[in-house]
């Protein structure tokens, strides 16, 4: 694999009837970076994840993810339309309809791309562990025979998963919560829980939407740490969507901004700062609003 | 007690029961009072007047309770007890267990001792508990609300009766052949609605129901219409439990006993009890493997599990299917019970009496299910005398629980797991 780019999106658009939510944005992934999407209210940051993970089907352009030692069209798992040209080549057609009948997001993970959620969504009325039990679904023995038999395979499985489960609780710093529920963690803590789940699906890049929302500066340092021990220790690319200017230019490696469904500016923190058109994404004619960019 | 009590207030507890008996008046009034006779009709104010004297002594009585120490501190700790779900410390085991070794026993020494009616009845019980236990999969555990559960029991119980006369096949090939036949039937109709979500799923499920009775009720070359169709009976290693076989020998003949009906029963329920026996086993591990949590992650949020790689579809369609078949086996048990079956023992009623066996039991909760699924089938039994009654009283009983225990009788627990050290791979 030559690819240094984990990620590369080429042209999305994204029509919402008659919304042009996003308009032909490109930017690429380095490999080991830690990059931020940033912008302002409705630039469409979330949608660009959305579309990423498959939550969205990308009304135009092409995602590629690199991961896994293969390529994955995000655009194509999700299933297209069929076109002329399947019915000429059985081969396409039957992939084609592969993807119609059994494709989805979930493709999209398992090609090695985790998420989390602005508004976190756990199992709420699961335990801490079996939440990261359940991302490891993929990862398991599921054969039902040993499963009900309760083989020593079966048995091995499990205490195996229970194990990477408790590593990452480690990790997350919630260790002594493991038989809490998670409904019962406070917010902070559920977030730190959605981050453990997704590392859980071991995947090559992570996309974290807003993490650091509702935090304290304290968390908010705790989870920057987080980040680069994810990006130093377990080989994972970041991508984050964040508020926290300050703590977007203390992680990033490489920033993309985003104003109203465009790409107004690409590069490392220094440049973004100093760049006008995102001072004046951010300020807009307004004066005296403060932003410590 | 540092404050004084407030004392029972009088005048509220009246304000309360004069409310309570205008509403009643409202309700009771023309349904009760008015009797129509022809074109005419008479005011029958006597029944009324009984009827809301009975609402209205009720609601007194509730408020001088509610006003009383020990009425407060009920509702009090009614308002505030916990009843959700709780995890369980690791390697914790239930002091009930003993319990376990014990229904067994009772369970196989039922037929030994209970007369013949009884036994049909704790049959019937069984039967129930298998279907609760079924839809407890896709209802409690994937979180799919599932209207035309009873397509599926008439799927097994037709498949034993349609399968011996068209293929002459007997019980024993049909038992496992109506499971897999209720669960292909479950992935045809579950493939194309699953990506439904609750209501239109509950819609669809209804229609499904409703689709096989009236299949069953119409195609009459086929499935003899109303009229029903004969089921066989089970036997043991070829040897028949009826008076007189056309081949071989009956089961009394060869053990040289005097024919009794009761033995075919005895049989069918010792078939059964293993049956339900080793469904509440498999029930028991599949909440302890990634299948089970992958349900049950699903019924909490299916757009975090799509994000972990978790096909939604398939997870829901492996709950369905497997439900499907619990109530396939089931049916098959039904109809072999009764050696007869029409449609009419199919009918939306039934769903929704299963349903209510899931609800009133706990979602997800297996000990419940069986519980209720014997209170809801024994109890109309034993209160025979009150058969009029039974559709009042079993709405009476299902308010009473959402008012009093809204999370069925057996609080649901999730087992804890020992602190480990972690490692990854």
């Amino acid at each position: 694999m030559s690819q240094e780019n984990i990620l590369e999106v080429k042209n999305l658009v994204m029509h919402f009837g008659g919304i042009k939510a996003l308009n032909d944005v490109t930017f690429d992934i380095k490999r080991g970076s830690v990059s931020a999407l940033i912008g302002p209210n409705g630039a469409g940051k979330t949608t660009v994840f959305n579309c990423l993970t498959g939550f969205y089907k990308a009304t135009g352009g092409s995602i590629m993810l690199h991961a896994g030692g293969k390529s994955t069209s995000v655009v194509k798992v999700l299933g297209q339309k069929f076109s002329a040209a399947d019915f000429t080549s059985p081969v396409r057609l039957i992939e084609r309809i592969k993807y119609k009948m059994f494709g989805g997001s979930h493709l999209v993970n398992r090609a090695g791309l985790a998420r989390t959620f602005q508004n976190i969504r756990l199992f709420k009325e699961m335990s801490v562990v079996e939440n990261l039990l359940v991302a490891q679904h993929m990862l398991a023995n599921r054969s039902m025979v040993s499963g009900i038999l309760n083989t020593a395979s079966f048995k091995k499985a499990e205490e195996e998963a229970l194990q990477r489960a408790f590593y990452w609780l480690e990790v997350v710093h919630l260790t002594e919560f493991s038989n809490r529920l998670a409904g019962e963690l406070s917010y902070g803590q559920q977030r730190r829980l959605e981050i453990a789940r997704a590392m859980c699906t071991n995947p090559e890049i992570i996309c974290l939407d807003e993490p650091a929302a509702g935090l304290n500066p304290s968390e908010t340092e705790a989870l920057a740490s987080m980040i680069r021990v994810l990006r130093d220790n377990h080989n994972t690319t970041v991508l984050l969507i964040e508020h926290d200017m300050g703590m977007v230019m203390n992680i990033s490696d490489y920033i993309v901004v985003l104003d109203h469904g465009e790409v107004i500016a690409k590069g490392g923190p220094d440049d973004i700062k100093t760049n006008p058109k995102v001072i004046a994404a951010y300020l807009g004619a307004e004066e005296g609003e403060e932003v410590s960019l | 007690m540092s404050q004084q009590t407030k004392g029972i207030n009088i005048v509220s507890a009246l304000k309360d029961t004069v409310i309570a008996g205008l509403l009643s008046l409202i309700i009771f009034g023309p349904v009760v009072g008015v009797l129509l006779d022809g074109y005419d009709f008479t005011f029958q104010g006597a029944d009324v007047a009984f009827i809301v004297s009975i609402v209205m002594a009720g609601r007194f009585a509730i408020s001088i309770f509610s006003q009383t120490e020990f009425g407060e501190a009920f509702l009090y700790r009614q308002a505030t007890k916990d009843d959700g779900v709780v995890v369980t410390a690791p390697g914790y085991k239930s002091r009930m267990r003993f319990i376990i070794p014990i229904m067994i026993v009772v369970g196989l020494l039922v037929p030994f001792i209970a007369s013949k009616y009884v036994l049909t009845v704790v049959i019937l019980g069984l039967i129930y508990v298998l279907l609760g236990l079924g839809l407890n999969i896709v209802v409690g555990l994937a979180g799919l609300l599932d209207l035309g559960f009873v397509g599926f029991y008439a799927i097994g119980a037709y498949g034993l009766a349609l399968g011996y006369e068209n293929l002459g096949l007997g019980f024993w090939s049909m038992l496992p052949l109506a499971a897999i036949m209720a669960a292909v039937a479950g992935a045809i109709l579950g493939f194309p609605v699953l990506r439904m979500h609750g209501d239109y799923l509950a819609i669809v499920t209804l229609g499904f129901g409703e689709i096989i009775r009236l299949v069953l009720t119409n195609w009459t070359s086929f499935t003899h219409g109303p009229n029903g169709i004969s089921a066989p009976l089970p036997t043991l290693f070829g040897l028949e439990f009826k008076r007189r076989s056309r081949e071989g020998t009956p089961f009394h003949e060869f053990f040289g006993l005097p024919y009794d009906s009761a033995y075919k029963y005895i049989f069918i329920y010792l078939i059964l009890l293993l049956v339900v026996l080793a469904v509440l086993y498999i029930k028991h591990r599949l909440t302890r493997m990634p299948i089970g949590r992958a349900w049950e992650a699903l019924r909490e949020d299916e757009i975090a599990c799509r994000s972990l790689g978790l096909n939604h579809v398939l997870v829901k369609l492996s709950a369905f299917m497997l439900g499907a078949s619990t109530g396939g086996l089931a049916g098959v048990f039904f109809a072999t019970y009764q050696g007869f079956v029409n449609p009419s023992s199919f009918t939306f009623f039934e769903s929704a009496l299963i349903l209510a066996i899931v609800v009133l039991g706990g979602m997800g909760s297996t000990i419940g299910v069986v519980i209720a699924a014997f209170v809801l089938t024994v109890l109309p039994e034993m209160l025979r005398e009150f058969a009029d009654y039974r559709v009042l009283m079993f709405g009476i009983l299902m308010v009473v629980m959402m008012v009093w225990k809204p999370r069925g009788l057996v609080r649901v627990t999730r087992t804890g797991f020992a602190t480990r050290k972690g490692s990854a791979k």
